[in-house]
Parts: C-alpha cells; structure tokens; sequence
C-alpha cells in the first residue's frame, strides 16, 4: 500500500462555530477509465477510483462507493457538522491499490 | 466545407457522404464494448431493498430532465432526516435503469453528516430512469424515481 498524494481541490470554509453544517466540496483529477473491449486489440482494465472516505478527527464521517458510472474527475459535495478543531483526511482508494490522500484544516470556533 | 457551397455539396452523388461516413468509423471503434455489470438494475434494486417494501418520498432526486450530453450530469440527492443518533440516513443509493452498471454509487452518512444530502456528476449512457434510494437507520427505505432524457450518451456500444 502507498499513500501519494493527488490533484484536488477541496472547498470548505478554514473555520466554523462548534455545531454548525459544514458544506465540502471535493474535486479530484483522475481519468476514471472503463474497462472496455475489442478484439484483436489489448483490452483495456478498470482503473477507477472506487472508494472515497473522509475521516475527522479519526472518525468516519463520510464515504462514498464510486462506479466506471462517475464522470472522469469526480466531483462530490457532502456535509459535516463541526465537532472540534482539526483535519479532514480525504483517501481515494484507487483500483490496484494504490491510495491517494489529502488533508484539510478546520478550526472549530 | 470551404469554398463549395451547400448547393453544390448536396448536389454531389451520393456515394461520396457514404464513403465519408464508412472512412469514419475504423475497425476498432464499430466492435469496441464495454464491461457489463453481471448484476442487473432490478437485482441490483431487490439486494438493497432486502425484503423491505420502499416508501415512496421523503428523497428528492434533483438533476436536469434533459441532458445533452450524457458524459457529465450533475445530480443532488437531498433526504428529509433529522439526522440525530436514533434516527439518520445511513445510506444513499443512486441506480441506472440503463448503464453498463446499475450501481451508479452509493454514499455512507453518519449523525456527523448533519444533513442528507449529496451531489455529484454521473455518467448516463442513455435515455432512462434514475433511481435513489435512502436507507435510515431505523430500517425505512425512501425511493424516487426520475426519468432523463439524455441527446448523447456515455457509452459506446454495449454488448
């Protein structure tokens, strides 16, 4: 397993009152290939980004099952309550293994 | 089409948009398919409802009802839910009638989401209807059903 990190923009507020709803938005830059077929040519595999899981403060607080039905650069857009000051993990478990990861600082006011 | 007017190209015989046409299209591209879920959409409805008789509403499902293009379509899914400990959406569905994959994605909330609600851009290879489903914690599952109508699919042919 090898955690690299990854194109993305994450939009999300740097600080929020304790309670409050916290709209994230996540935009990631990856091909999401399908696999496909053709005789006579090397099939193409699968290489999708399948998982998308979002940890704060160690605890699960989203995550997502994605499908070759979700567009090249998948974008998502979720809500949090803020708890306390700290980090939002983003993981994007890709297919093969490989693991991309970025961090996102909330302070919780 | 430079300096032929559109008179002049229609009056050409026909055979020279037929060999344009066959020239456009290689090999490769006439047999190329795509990878097919082996789970059906109405499987794929029967294992998350596991028995359990959906209820209709209490989800929206919000994208365009028509799409020109099938390749990126954006989509909210919004469930009413208090979203406290005893009682939150736990799980939201989004299902394909007509892709490759019914399982489009599916979506894994807590209390800590505080609201049920999510967007995202999907792939549709056609013109279909999209299903949500948002199962709570205490066991309901609310369904809605939307028809799209998309110009130009995502997908190649299929099968």
């Amino acid at each position: 397993m090898r955690t690299v990190p990854i194109t993305a923009r994450i939009t999300m507020p740097a600080s929020a009152r304790k309670g409050e709803v916290v709209p994230v938005r996540v935009l990631v830059r990856h091909a999401m290939e399908r696999a496909a077929n053709a005789p006579g040519v090397a099939p193409t595999p699968r290489r999708i980004l399948h998982t998308f899981r979002v940890t704060y403060g160690e605890e699960e607080v989203f995550r997502m099952d994605l499908s070759p039905g979700i567009t090249a650069n998948p974008y998502v857009e979720f809500t949090t309550v803020a708890a306390e000051s700290g980090t939002l993990v983003f993981e994007w478990h890709e297919d093969g293994g490989a693991i991309y990861r970025r961090e996102a600082p909330l302070v919780v006011t | 089409m430079g300096r032929f007017s559109r008179r002049a190209v229609l009056s050409l015989p026909p055979t020279f948009g037929v060999a344009a046409g066959a020239r456009a299209q290689t090999p490769a591209q006439a047999v190329l398919t795509q990878a097919q879920s082996d789970e059906s959409f109405a499987d794929a409805e029967r294992a998350i409802l596991a028995g359990r008789l959906p209820v209709a509403g209490g989800v929206v499902l919000d994208l365009p009802p028509l799409s020109e293009n099938g390749n990126s379509v954006d989509l909210t899914v919004t469930a009413e839910s208090p979203m406290t400990g005893e009682d939150h959406v736990t799980t939201i569905h989004i299902l394909s009638e007509k892709n490759p994959f019914p399982r489009v994605a599916t979506f894994h909330l807590t209390p800590r989401s505080g609201r049920a609600e999510v967007s995202t851009r999907v792939r549709l290879a056609t013109s279909q209807t999209l299903v949500a489903l948002a199962e709570t914690s205490r066991g309901a599952v609310h369904r809605v059903s939307k028809d799209v109508i998309v110009i130009l699919g995502a997908c190649v042919e299929t099968g």
